[in-house]
């Protein structure tokens, strides 16, 4: 990224951040965030008692990646505040998704 | 020589607060989704190690079919999902001004974490008196290492809750210093998503 692109991100940080604190949902879209997340949850596990096939596990991880996306996005307000933070937490979970591949070529090809 | 309007611009920004840190973020926010990233790392080698491992027991050994109560740790998941969304309310009670409501969901956010962890000592004490130890095998050391540094981190999140309660019932933690719930709350909600993941891939994939 040239200096020229992060002084822009930084400048526009500066100004989203300056904006959050009216930008922030209110309490009845945190409830009704909270209550998706629920009904999501009982779903998950539904699948423990309900016999799903083959559409068990894709079910599963869709609907992590949701819940996951839903709490980031609206609980820890990423999709209200600086795209900086944004940014600082993909790298993180980038990272974490790389280690998870190379522990698992290391034990595929190295033992 | 800087002539007048050139020094009262930066004072007057100052003044509103728009460019507190020469990024124009908070330091404290910045540092705490740096430790977020960097927290991922970890869990991300923690979750690892458990998949790589899982399957790493003898036929005698017991396995995660046979100690996982999928019913008890679901009701665990409700709690912790809910501790969330206690936690934003306190956060907008504060930057409302409401201290009483911001006290109130604190204290119940620390109270649901605490029943969270209660949960998950008395999953870990089923599981040993089931013959399920940390060395028995590798199953068992990827599990209760995994679970465990979780644990430590809500617990850790709980002794910051009542920091913070107790700020509060000093009045020190009033709308102004919001930020400090704010950042407080981006680590609860980090733990959140750590348990959505280790829910989903540890538990439910694993007994499906």
């Amino acid at each position: 990224m040239s200096s020229e692109t992060l002084a822009h991100d930084v400048t526009h940080a500066g100004h989203d951040e300056h904006a959050e604190g009216h930008a922030h949902p209110g309490d009845k879209q945190y409830v009704v965030v909270a209550l998706i997340l629920g009904l999501f949850t009982a779903i998950e596990v539904l699948t423990y008692f309900v016999d799903f096939g083959g559409l068990a596990i894709p079910t599963l991880l869709a609907l992590m990646v949701i819940k996951f996306a839903m709490v980031v996005l609206y609980f820890m307000h990423l999709k209200f505040d600086s795209p900086v933070f944004m940014r600082l937490f993909i790298v993180g979970i980038a990272l974490a998704l790389s280690v998870y591949c190379v522990m698992l070529a290391a034990f595929q090809f190295g033992t | 020589m800087a002539d007048a309007a050139t020094i009262e611009a930066p004072v007057a920004a100052a003044e509103h607060g728009a460019h507190r840190t020469s990024t124009g973020l908070s330091n404290n926010k910045i540092g705490m989704w740096l430790f977020l990233a960097s927290d991922c790392l970890l869990f991300g080698a923690l979750i690892s190690t458990y998949l790589l491992y899982h399957d790493r027991i003898s036929a005698l050994q017991l396995g995660p079919d046979a100690v996982f109560d999928i019913p008890f740790t679901s009701v665990s998941s409700f709690v912790l999902l809910l501790s969330s969304l206690t936690m934003v309310l306190a956060l907008s009670a504060l930057q409302r001004g409401d201290i009483a409501r911001n006290r109130l969901w604190l204290f119940v956010t620390a109270m649901l974490g605490a029943t969270f962890v209660g949960g998950q000592v008395y999953e870990f004490t089923t599981f040993y008196h089931e013959g399920l130890g940390y060395t028995t095998n590798l199953f068992g050391s990827a599990f209760y290492t995994m679970t465990g540094f979780h644990g430590i981190h809500v617990t850790v999140g709980i002794v910051m809750l009542m920091s913070l309660l107790i700020k509060s019932l000093r009045g020190n933690l009033t709308k102004e210093n919001a930020e400090t719930v704010e950042i407080v709350g981006l680590y609860w909600h980090f733990v959140d998503i750590v348990w959505i993941l280790i829910f989903t891939v540890v538990y439910l994939i694993e007994v499906s």
